[in-house]
């Protein structure tokens, strides 16, 4: 079964601006570029001149949330395994792996440490032959440095990476907010945005020493891109993302005990916002994810520091990276890499990409197209986004998984 | 006490006008005319609770509901007496008594309260934010008993309240704040207060007890106390909690009276006439010396405390005036 999609402005691997041009589908992957000459049979679809790009590929999403997932063009999403119960087994693994499709696939990832308690090592080998993709240490530092170096050598000899969160526990005890002057006039208890340099700083020791991959999940402050730059141009294996709400908000946002901007690592200062704007323009950082949250009135309808972090991300995120272009700090090419093609490649997936042979994930998008962020409208499970009221640009039109519209 | 009202009402623009908000959240974002208009209308009772029969009969029939999620003798207890000599019906609501204990949602308490059709809720709680939450929540005026180390509003009027009697102006006086600032929500109504009235503000506090980027709320920032007395006008000190004292936030109460303690000696680091204040209750002997705090030459600790029931009565008698019609407030 083969389809052409004709008329369409072609988000490709390696080419900054998109180009025009047709693509070919084959069954659910992509045919090559040489076979578009040979448009003998197949059904044509004219994509009339809209974007096409790779489907999203949300590294780090805490919920399987289709009907955000499909608003926001997200073909696949890793589930973080901070789930009740937890996915620290094979059988979890399994059952979860199979939650989305077919129109969307779910790469449960898994736990690194027994219960996410950063204690016992997790099965992560048995998981991964249950169809695990990476290993994350969930929304926690793994305190102890002994388990964590033996959790990179587990990794390391079953290739497959290791996704942290950065933040140094024994400063963030208790904190709610950054250190700065929102915090202490909010009466918050806060923390050092050094908390997350230190945890950084001991990961990529620890990454020196053994050469597994770790991808810092998301990275907030100066000091951490720092590193982060630094580590890669001694070639270590390390890679690194952030949400658009660090990118696009500072910690004045907290203002008015705001708790749909309490996000985990907590919004930090502008110079440290500016700066990951930056890593993101150098390449420093390589992926940008939802951290699809949807939390509900009984999760975020209380005071502040009792509130649950996390945004409900997924549907903005597209249209909140597009800014990113829009303000020239990248090109569409980057930020479909950013959203796409190295998430995919972190998972190690034939995915994210328009090229031959891979999975035929991909999507439609005007990008001009204007709307409104609206907590109350939301496609989301809950409207918990600290954008609320924000007009933004870029929606998708179409959803293709597997070569197949949904 | 009919020349004072008349007094008042030349000082501030008529009716409502002079205090224009619903609540009493926060010191924060208040203007010194509304803030000078709270204390001049507290002075006649003052007056009032002096006399051998403190009774008002302006809050007549109407209900007031202190809601205190967190435990409070004196605070809960001079709002009482406040309500009451205001002819209020006064209700006290005990967390350890509530629902809050059976998982009911802070929402959900203050619909509850609000269902019951109070005038006037006195709100404690033990979140920053948590009071706004409710106030967001109920059709009456709310009043912040503390929340969280966010804010303590009528804690620094009546503090502003007893420095004016003492002192005269507050505008150009020196203030020194010196304790746990970090968790301390008088310390940041204080601040608020007494820096939007024109006095110069110091605020005292070992390196882990200060919350950061203070010099930015217009105050001078001190580690060493003998430094912060030399000058002062004022010497205002906190109450060190006692789960702090244990060697997370300082080494021992030992260490900490050394080094930050209100003694006979420092105190004569600060200027004559200073005047030694105190939210209550007091560790003797941890952050301030007996002898001290004993001298009421200096010491205005028990007039705080009567400074609260009049400012406590005069914020019930304001913010209840658009809804007992008033003249003016409407």
């Amino acid at each position: 079964m083969k389809k052409i999609f004709t008329n369409a402005r072609l988000v490709l691997p390696n080419e900054e601006q998109p180009q025009d041009g047709s693509l070919i589908v084959e069954g659910d992957r992509f045919a090559s570029a040489d076979d578009a000459n040979n448009d003998e049979g197949g059904e044509t679809i004219d994509c009339k001149g809209r974007l096409l790009a790779p489907g999203i590929v949300d590294l780090g999403v805490f919920a399987i949330d289709k009907p955000a997932f499909r608003f926001g063009g997200v073909t696949r999403a890793a589930l973080m395994p901070d789930q009740a119960p937890v996915l620290d087994l094979p059988a979890m693994i399994k059952h979860n792996a199979v939650e989305g499709k077919p129109d969307l696939w779910s790469h449960p990832i898994a736990a690194a440490t027994k219960g996410l308690e950063g204690k016992q090592l997790a099965e992560i080998g048995l998981m991964q032959r249950s169809g695990a993709k990476a290993v994350a240490t969930g929304r926690q530092w793994i305190a102890d440095s002994g388990i964590m170096l033996r959790l990179l050598q587990y990794c390391k000899s079953l290739d497959l990476p290791l996704i942290v969160h950065s933040e140094d526990a024994g400063l963030t005890a208790g904190a709610v907010a950054t250190n700065g002057e929102t915090a202490t006039r909010l009466g918050l208890a806060s923390a050092t945005a050094a908390a997350e340099a230190v945890a950084i700083a001991r990961d990529i020791a620890l990454v020196r020493e053994t050469g597994a991959h770790v991808h810092f999940r998301q990275v907030t402050t100066a000091d951490g891109v720092g590193l982060i730059r630094a580590a890669k141009s001694d070639q270590l294996p390390v890679t690194c993302g952030i949400t658009p709400a660090h990118l696009l908000l500072s910690d004045i946002a907290i203002s008015d005990f705001r708790t749909f901007a309490r996000l985990s690592p907590p919004l930090r200062s502008e110079e440290n916002r500016l700066a990951c704007v930056e890593a993101v323009k150098d390449g420093t950082i390589d992926v940008i994810s939802s951290g699809h949250d949807p939390r509900g009135p009984e999760d975020k309808r209380l005071p502040f520091a009792e509130a649950a972090p996390g945004m409900a991300g997924a549907e903005t995120l597209l249209a909140l990276s597009f800014t990113l272009v829009r303000d020239e700090v990248i090109s569409i090419g980057r930020l479909f890499e950013l959203l796409s093609g190295n998430p995919a490649k972190i998972l190690g997936v034939e995915a994210g990409l328009l090229q031959a042979g891979y999975e035929a994930d991909f999507i439609l998008i005007d990008e001009d197209a204007p709307w409104q962020v609206d907590t109350r409208k939301m496609a989301a499970a809950a409207g918990n986004t600290p954008f609320d009221g924000l007009p933004v640009q870029g929606r998708v039109t179409a959803i293709y998984k597997g070569g197949r519209a949904y | 006490m009919t020349s004072q009202k008349t007094a008042s009402s030349q000082t501030f623009p008529a009716g409502s006008d002079a205090f224009p908000h619903r609540h009493l959240l926060g010191i924060a974002g208040l203007h010194p005319w509304e803030i000078l208009f709270l204390l001049e209308e507290a002075k006649q009772w003052v007056d009032l609770n002096r006399k051998s029969s403190k009774h008002a009969n302006k809050l007549d029939g109407l209900t007031v509901i202190n809601a205190f999620f967190e435990n409070s003798t004196r605070t809960l207890l001079s709002f009482e007496i406040a309500g009451k000599r205001m002819g209020a019906d006064v209700v006290n609501m005990h967390a350890a008594q509530s629902s809050i204990k059976k998982g009911e949602t802070l929402i959900d308490t203050a619909v509850t309260l609000n269902a019951m059709k109070a005038d006037a809720i006195v709100i404690r709680h033990g979140s920053s934010g948590a009071v706004q939450l409710i106030a967001d929540k109920v059709d009456c005026p709310v009043l912040n008993a503390g929340d969280g180390r966010h804010e303590h509003p009528t804690q620094a009027l009546l503090d502003a309240l007893t420095i004016q009697r003492r002192k005269g102006e507050i505008s150009g006086l020196t203030v020194t704040i010196c304790g746990d600032v970090m968790h301390s929500r008088v310390a940041r109504s204080n601040i608020y207060c007494l820096t939007t009235l024109g006095a110069k503000v110091r605020v005292c506090a070992p390196p882990s007890l200060i919350p950061a980027d203070l010099d930015r709320f217009n105050v001078e920032v001190f580690t060493n106390f003998d430094e912060a007395l030399k000058g002062s006008d004022v010497v205002m000190m906190l109450r060190l909690q006692s789960e702090r004292m244990n060697g997370d936030f300082i080494p021992s109460p030992r260490e900490y009276h050394y080094l930050y303690g209100l003694t006979r000696e420092r105190l004569m680091l600060a200027n004559e006439d200073a005047l030694v204040m105190h939210p209550g209750p007091m560790n003797r002997g941890v952050e301030i010396d007996s002898d001290v705090a004993d001298d009421l030459d200096h010491s205005a600790i028990t007039e705080q405390v009567e400074m609260g029931v009049a400012v406590r009565m005069a914020c019930l008698d304001i913010l209840t005036r658009k809804s007992r019609g008033v003249e003016g407030w409407s």
